[in-house]
């Protein structure tokens, strides 16, 4: 590679003739010499085969854009579309914090030089665990069905036992993570999964068939609230009632944007609890604003089983001031390779400093309005969607922000109607007429504090027009 | 030796979120929803018994304070606003170009669910960035969904399960072979995924010998997964020998190219024979690492694995791109979703701003760097190079050893990180466990930093040495003009004494909130 070209500018040592100069003072002649530890056979023979260089920012910045551009977005059309990734407001101020380079290139200091991060980090877990009611919150893993999948493998570890109980109608999604998680049935360690029947009138867990498999070899019960279809599990007390008498966790999930007016999870007797991480402050970003935290009681039981990051508060060396570290570091795999809990390794830790001034933005009224505000306009949207002839919605009431959508009765296919949506601007709600839910031809919709009375209004006369 | 430039960090004295505010304090407000919604549904929509009664305990703060405590909260993180050689992380400038360019709508607002017809922008970076990586790396097929490099193994892990359950062997190709120096996620992952692990010693020649590996295979071996060169700066000879024989056996065989840095352009993995690998995007190719993720392990694998693959995978239909997610032989997802689709962007404009030519420079450049610093580091006293035995020059980065420092003045490796952060310089890598090397630090220049940022950064590792002879005290009570003071590590072990939640503090200790504090 000549050093006398054009200097690179994310290179220093591109310039001309400053390798040469470092050369020099290893006492080297040519680069190649460095490189004597590789074997001449080991060498590439494939030429690299690569798109042209586009070095100026300039060039690099239209061929972004250009290609961007071609995506159609959900501010420009109006979308319904959630299970999993949700479209909620950004507050600009958590856009400028989480874009600090600060916060943005950082890898991992000492416990004084990442102070500030650690604080924020802090604060997440303190904040998130003022929403959930419970005294440990981990930094946020990778996504919510990974959270799940880890709380299970605690379970596990912690009860000895090896079945985990989840609902019929989970989220493929989550569940295919999840299945990942509990592995294959014929290998060490492995959890099997098995579904419980939910109540056709509410979309509920039915109690009975919990009754009928909770034993002594289950070690977890999982549901959600709200749940994948958008149910609120109201008898949450119950189930985790009937879980510690057969000697279960009861893990739960739940939205923590639902926090402000449905009641947290640490007051129901959760045991462990997963979530999402993304409904607080982060853009959808095509499914890459995931991330899923966990949380519990602080009991050492539940501590000495978690994979990744705890952050504790700590005093320092002078009187009266606060530091942060990692509480029981030896237990994850850094400190355990294989003997540690599960794995942990870098993860989604960004999004806990977006949720913590998320959180701190909202406080207690901001997270009551935001909840009023969705469950609002989300049964709203059910009332006048379930009013078109040949629409109805599967669970009318006691739902949060989503809910499920029916059209068998309009003699159309969910895909022939997202289509027919999608040519006037709308994004309708994901087809889950495929998912083995034995719901016909159903779609998931969600309504959020996005969407607006007019919104709502949009969707139901285009639909109306869609379907005559 | 050039003097050092002054620094002193900020610091803000700054309470705890938790603590400030006041009764009815708001950042954010949410309209009431409209009449006509109000009129149609009425209120108390949550069921009675599911409805919250009590107020999350929150702080109660405007718009600006908590603008104004977290921007305080970033000026109190080093971050790598001075000169970060943190090795095995590869530190490279994150361009602001494609951190701006993914916060536009059309990523920032985009859902993963919407029609492949509304995503052709984003599919078609995949699919080019897939190629890109394909060419790197001799792959047929590379998927973005792990979250990580460590989700990136575990994706090799399960589809190895997936690989070996599809030929019904699954009961017998039970064991993960790795070396002892291999990043601990290797064996973790294959662990969680089921695998028993063996570990193979390093030695004299820095690493685990072939016929160590020889006496290791066998048709029990379900897969081999294994980083070259390793965080030493070491460079495994035998690797294609290593591959061969573990092939003999049956074996898969993944390359951890997490130490990609300097060998890009140089070596194929799969013309060293391997059948997977992986690519940190956060590292290597120029993503932020953002304290520990978003992250993105980008898997690549031959066309034999590429069935067990996680779906979606991203592939050209005609002039379309579409995701691919009919592969009834797919080991299950690692993640939901496709991946952390910014940074698979921001990685893919770091490939285009440099080019073929530009990765190949980088290559060079980090070899050379680390060669210049091992020559100045070599120089100071006090400090041992690990496998001092092995005089062959080392790949882009080095472990190296405060062993005689400590021996000679009590001051360690970890004394010398705190004291670090004193001139402006982040705190180096340690070393990952078990600690081969005492008192081990490993830097890496990477492409990105000056000669005159080297020069600094060795310049202040000298001071240190220098200091811990004259005032050793000093440097072991350092940092001295950080934000804070050392951190009490007592608490970290304690169950009666860690909080991991502010909720959880006041409950162990009565803690009374800061106003009370500065009264007292
Ligand atoms: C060689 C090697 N492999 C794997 C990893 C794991 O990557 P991550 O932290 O993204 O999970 C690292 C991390 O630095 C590494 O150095």
């Amino acid at each position: 590679m000549p050093t006398d070209t054009k200097s690179h500018p994310w290179m220093a040592l591109s310039a001309p003739g400053a390798i040469d100069a470092m050369l020099a003072e290893i006492g080297a002649s040519t680069v190649a010499e460095l490189f004597e530890q590789i074997p001449q056979d080991h060498y590439r023979k494939t030429p690299l085969d690569m798109p042209p260089a586009l070095t100026s920012e300039m060039e690099l910045r239209r061929d972004l854009v250009t290609r961007l551009k071609r995506n159609g977005d959900c501010e420009v059309n109006l979308s319904f579309l959630g299970a999993g990734v949700w479209q909620h407001h950004v507050p600009a101020v958590v856009d400028e914090i989480v874009g600090r380079t600060e916060f943005a290139t950082n890898v991992w200091g000492s416990y004084q030089s990442d102070h500030g991060r650690n604080q924020a980090w802090f604060e997440f877990s303190s904040q998130l665990g003022a929403l959930l009611n419970l005294d440990v919150v981990q930094l946020p893993v990778y996504s919510w069905g990974c959270a799940i999948g880890h709380a299970m493998r605690m379970a596990a570890r912690i009860t000895g036992r090896s079945k985990v109980l989840v609902s019929q109608l989970s989220d493929p999604e989550r569940l295919s993570v999840i299945r990942t998680y509990c592995q294959p049935r014929d290998m060490d360690g492995s959890i099997e999964v098995v579904t419980l029947a939910a109540d056709p009138a509410t979309g509920r867990l039915d109690l009975e068939d919990l009754k009928a498999k909770l034993g002594d070899d289950v070690a977890a019960v999982y549901f959600e609230n709200p749940a994948y279809l958008g149910t609120i599990e109201s008898e949450a007390t119950q189930i985790s009632k009937l879980a510690r008498a057969a000697g279960a966790e009861t893990i739960v999930g739940v939205d923590p944007a639902s926090l402000g007016v449905i009641t947290a999870p640490g007051d129901y007797g959760a045991d462990i609890v997963t979530g999402p991480v993304q409904p607080l402050g982060v853009h959808m970003q095509c499914g890459g604003g995931a991330g899923g935290f966990i949380a519990s009681r602080d009991e050492e039981r539940y501590v000495r089983t978690y994979n990744g990051f705890l952050v504790s508060i700590a005093e320092t060396q002078r009187e009266g001031e606060f530091g942060f570290g990692l509480a029981c570091p030896h237990q994850n795999s850094y400190g355990m390779r294989e003997d540690g809990n599960d794995w942990t390794g870098n993860s989604t830790y960004l999004w806990a400093i977006a949720a913590a001034v998320y959180m701190s933005l909202l406080g207690p009224e901001g997270f009551a309005e935001l909840g009023r505000l969705i469950v609002s306009r989300a049964r709203y949207a059910a009332r006048l969607l379930a009013d078109i002839p040949g629409v109805s919605v599967v669970w009318p009431d006691g739902h949060f922000k989503e809910f499920v959508v029916n059209f068998d009765s309009t003699g159309k296919s969910v895909a022939e109607i997202n289509t027919a949506l999608r040519t006037h601007g709308i994004f309708g709600g994901k087809d889950i007429s495929d998912e083995g839910l034995n719901l016909g031809q159903s779609a998931l919709y969600c309504v959020t504090e996005v969407h607006t009375a007019a919104d709502i209004r949009r969707l139901c006369d285009t639909l109306k027009e869609v379907l005559a | 030796m050039t003097r050092l430039l002054e620094f002193h960090a900020a610091k803000w004295d700054e309470p705890i979120v938790m603590e400030m505010g006041r009764p009815g304090g708001r950042g954010q407000i949410f309209p009431e929803p409209e009449a006509e919604v109000s009129k149609a549904v009425g209120a108390d929509l949550i069921p009675s018994n599911m409805a919250r009664k009590d107020r999350p305990e929150l702080p109660e703060i405007t718009e600006f304070e908590a603008q104004r405590h977290y921007l305080h909260l970033s000026q109190m993180t080093l971050g790598m606003m001075g000169v970060s050689l943190f090795g095995t992380c590869t530190m490279k400038y994150n361009s602001k170009t494609s951190e701006y360019a993914t916060l536009r709508p059309e990523l920032a607002e985009v859902h993963p669910y919407q029609h492949p017809d509304t995503l052709q922008g984003v599919l078609s970076i995949f699919h080019d960035f897939d190629g890109i990586l394909q060419s790197l790396s001799g792959m047929d097929q590379f998927i973005f969904q792990a979250g990580g490099g460590a989700d990136a193994a575990y994706t090799m892990a399960i589809i190895a399960r997936a690989y070996w359950a599809d030929h019904g062997m699954l009961d017998q190709r039970t064991e993960m072979i790795t070396s002892i120096q291999a990043h601990p996620c290797n064996p973790a992952t294959a662990a969680a995924a089921g695998f028993k692990i063996v570990n193979l010693p390093l030695e004299e020649n820095g690493y685990p010998s072939l016929d160590a590996l020889k006496a290791a295979v066998s048709d029990k071996t379900a897969l081999i997964m294994i980083n070259n060169p390793d965080d030493m700066g070491i460079y495994n000879p035998e690797i294609k020998e290593w591959v061969r024989v573990a092939k003999e056996a049956g074996a898969l065989c993944f390359y951890d190219h997490a130490n990609f840095n300097g060998v890009m352009g140089r070596l194929s993995a799969r013309e060293l024979g391997f059948d997977a690998c992986m690519f940190m995007l956060h590292k290597t190719f120029g993503a932020p690492k953002a304290g520990g993720g978003p992250a993105v392990g980008a898997f690549g694998c031959c066309d034999a694995l590429a069935p067990y693959l996680p779906c979606p995978v991203v592939v050209k239909s005609g002039e379309k791109f579409i995701l691919d997610n009919d592969r009834p032989k797919s080991a299950g997802k690692v993640r939901e979703f496709w991946g952390n689709v910014p940074q698979v962007v921001k990685a893919y404009a770091w490939t285009r701003g440099m080019g073929a030519e530009g990765i190949k420079l980088a290559s060079d450049i980090s070899v050379v760097a680390n060669n210049y610093m091992d020559k100045r580091l070599s120089e100071i006293p006090g400090l041992v190079i690990s496998n001092p035995e092995i005089s062959v020059n080392r790949m882009e980065m080095t472990r190296w050893s405060f062993a005689p420092l400590c021996e000679e003045t009590g001051v360690g490796t970890v004394d010398v990180a705190n004291r670090m952060a004193d001139f402006g310089i982040d705190p180096f890598w340690m070393s990952h466990e078990p600690w081969i090397v005492a008192e081990p630090f490993t830097p890496e220049a990477g492409e990105l930093w000056s000669k005159e940022d080297i020069d600094l950064w060795i310049d202040v590792i000298a001071q240190i040495t220098h200091e811990a002879r004259t005032d050793p005290e000093m440097v072991k009570s350092a940092p001295h003009n950080q934000p804070i003071a050392q951190v009490k590590g007592d608490v970290f072990e304690d169950p009666e004494k860690w909080a991991m939640t502010w909720r959880a503090y006041q409950r162990k200790t009565g803690a009374i909130d800061r106003t009370e504090r500065r009264r007292q």
